[in-house]
């Protein structure tokens, strides 16, 4: 096509701009934003999505009840080991697998992917399995420590045991994550580093200290906070793995909220909860983000 | 910091290689990583290879006591079930494994086509705000699914959206938004702005020069990043099952969910519907494994 001079620009790059952008936004605005802003709005009153009824403006009297609330401090520090717990783990985990894989010259993108494979599984896939592998009478892990003559554990089935479990299985789905964010900050490193140090004769240790932990921990940190938002807001393997049971042992601050919306039907209170929950996730992303410009400026 | 798997995966070893480094002990120190490693890989991709045994395994075997690792029979009943219903007719699972192609498939189309002119006008344009409106869109993608979806469910009732495969359909693509702007812009940026003031001089608008210029250019970035959308929905169950009810409209994850109901499960039909199930989505991963790391970040990180 020949050049068209003098082509009259219907759209102005303003225009243009608005008419990209805008589509995109009215979606979020009417998806998430209006479905909030109507949390919001029945977080303040007594409405039940079953009862029906009008809704009746109580105040702030479904936050002062769950704030004040003693199940609610529960929910919020069994949350608080699941996420600390899991995301250390991984991190740990995520980042000594890493670690040995960059150390390898051959076979690296191979096991870069098998390691990937439990990332991929949708938690519903699993949540099932691993009920499965942790069943107390015919899962596979009891059947293994029996093999080694070892006793048999009632994983999901006993308070203490299943909150590990749940840490267990998060971890087993989440380290290749971490995985893949340190590798990619150890592969970053520049080599010439590690030479000017061996020149040095500086020790193992030493150079691990301060060149690579230095240089990958900015990321490593953005994976640890990406990380601990999806762990907080987790509802879907608690729902299938354990249920929040036994009693209410792995009951988390987002199954809590589902028990109440759903299965109590207090759409007030549960907006309020969610409310609460959303500004703790507003939090977490504010930090994300920063370190993300650090990152990025750096 | 150059961050992509491609490097994570290909380029030479961070650490040390030379013989003059592995002074004390390098092979045995080596050997030693080696059976680590290979000890974590058992461990890590046990569960799958179990998943798959018992998806292949008799009923007898699956529950034998202690479990049977190998020397088993293998049967594909339990696949033959997960498409073919009892009374010989489309199983409940199949069409759960429609809807979900379906979902998953309308809305990364719709993600798309409005993700990408999003993103290209973050990336070339002065926008007002712009941080504040990138932060707003990506901070949507970091609600509790469960908080949001009370309000949504309410809304949905009101509109008779509930139990309806639109109504999905404009969630997931809601969803996938804020994924697709941040991956996108990530993918824009690459393409050097000149490329289109160079076609403007030439006399294209700015809509021509983006469409036949930059456009085809993005277009590997496009399709990784639909991937991961496509990936994203085709997983999503929390949103599923609180939407919808009726065996006509559910999509898979619910679906699979609900064989564990009732008194009994039958293990070996979980194990196949879960491997026909992740199949496309290990195929679709080692596609786009280049991008992973952007693309499990949210776009977020790259270089």
């Amino acid at each position: 096509m020949p050049p068209a001079p003098g082509r009259s620009r219907r759209l102005s790059d303003r225009g243009l701009a608005a008419a990209f952008i805008s589509p995109a936004l009215l979606l979020l605005l009417a998806m998430s934003v209006f479905p909030l802003l109507w949390a919001l709005y029945l977080s303040f009153t007594n409405y039940s999505a079953t009862r029906g009824g009008p809704a009746e403006f109580v105040g702030f009297a479904n936050y002062t009840a769950i704030l004040t609330s003693a199940q609610v401090h529960q929910r919020a520090l069994t949350t608080l080991i699941y996420v600390v717990g899991a995301v250390a783990l991984q991190t740990v985990l995520g980042f000594g697998i890493a670690y040995l894989i960059s150390r390898r010259t051959h076979g690296r993108g191979l096991l870069t992917t098998l390691f990937l494979v439990p990332m991929m599984l949708s938690p519903v896939v699993v949540g099932l399995f691993w009920r499965f592998m942790l069943d107390a009478q015919f899962g596979v892990i009891n059947s293994m420590l029996g093999s080694l003559g070892l006793g048999q554990v009632e994983w999901l089935t006993r308070q203490r045991t299943a909150l590990i479990s749940l840490i267990v299985v998060d971890t087993w789905q989440w380290t290749p994550f971490i995985m893949l964010i340190a590798l990619a900050g150890l592969t970053a490193v520049p080599k010439y580093l590690y030479e000017a140090a061996s020149i040095d004769r500086a020790s193992e240790w030493f150079r691990f200290r301060t060149i690579t932990l230095p240089l990958v921990w900015p990321l490593l940190l953005i994976a640890v906070l990406f990380r601990a938002i999806e762990a907080f807001r987790l509802f879907d393997l608690v729902y299938i793995l354990t249920n929040g049971g036994p009693g209410v042992s792995t009951e988390t601050l987002s199954f809590h909220v589902y028990k109440v919306a759903f299965l109590g039907f207090n759409t007030g209170t549960a907006s309020a909860y969610g409310i609460l929950m959303v500004v703790v996730v507003i939090v977490l992303t504010q930090l994300y983000l920063r370190y993300l410009n650090k990152l990025k400026e750096g | 910091m150059a961050v992509s798997v491609d490097e994570a995966v290909s380029a030479g070893p961070a650490g040390d290689r030379r013989p003059t480094v592995r002074r004390r002990g390098g092979r045995g120190r080596a050997m030693l990583e080696i059976a680590l490693l290979t000890v974590l890989a058992v461990v890590m991709l046990f569960p799958v290879l179990w998943m798959i045994e018992t998806s292949i395994k008799e009923n007898r075997d699956v529950y034998a006591i202690p479990a049977e690792f190998i020397g088993f029979t293998v049967t594909m009943e339990h696949f033959k079930d997960v498409f073919v219903g009892p009374d010989g007719g489309r199983s409940a699972l199949s069409v759960a494994f429609l809807n979900s192609a379906l979902v998953a498939g309308l809305s990364t189309v719709l993600a798309t086509l409005l993700g990408v002119p999003a993103a290209w006008a973050y990336s070339r344009f002065a926008v007002k705000a712009k941080k504040d409106q990138l932060f707003f869109i990506l901070s949507t993608r970091f609600m509790p699914p469960v908080v949001v979806v009370i309000p949504i469910f309410l809304m949905y009732r009101q509109i008779g959206l509930i139990d309806s495969k639109l109504g999905l359909i404009l969630i997931y693509t809601a969803y996938n938004l804020p994924f697709t702007i941040w991956m996108m812009k990530g993918f824009v940026d690459e393409v050097p702005a000149e490329y289109e003031d160079a076609a403007m001089l030439d006399g294209y608008t700015r809509l021509q020069a983006f469409r036949r210029f930059t456009l085809p250019l993005l277009v590997p970035g496009i399709a990784a990043t639909a991937v991961f959308a496509l990936i994203f929905s085709w997983n999503e169950f929390v949103f599923a099952i609180f939407l919808t009810s009726s065996d006509s409209v559910r999509t898979a994850p619910p679906a699979i969910a609900g064989l564990i109901g009732g008194t009994t499960t039958d293990w070996g039909l979980v194990g196949a519907a879960s491997v026909v199930f992740a199949l496309p989505v290990l195929v679709f991963a080692y596609l786009v494994r280049k991008h992973l790391v952007a693309g499990v970040t949210l776009g977020a990180v790259r270089r």
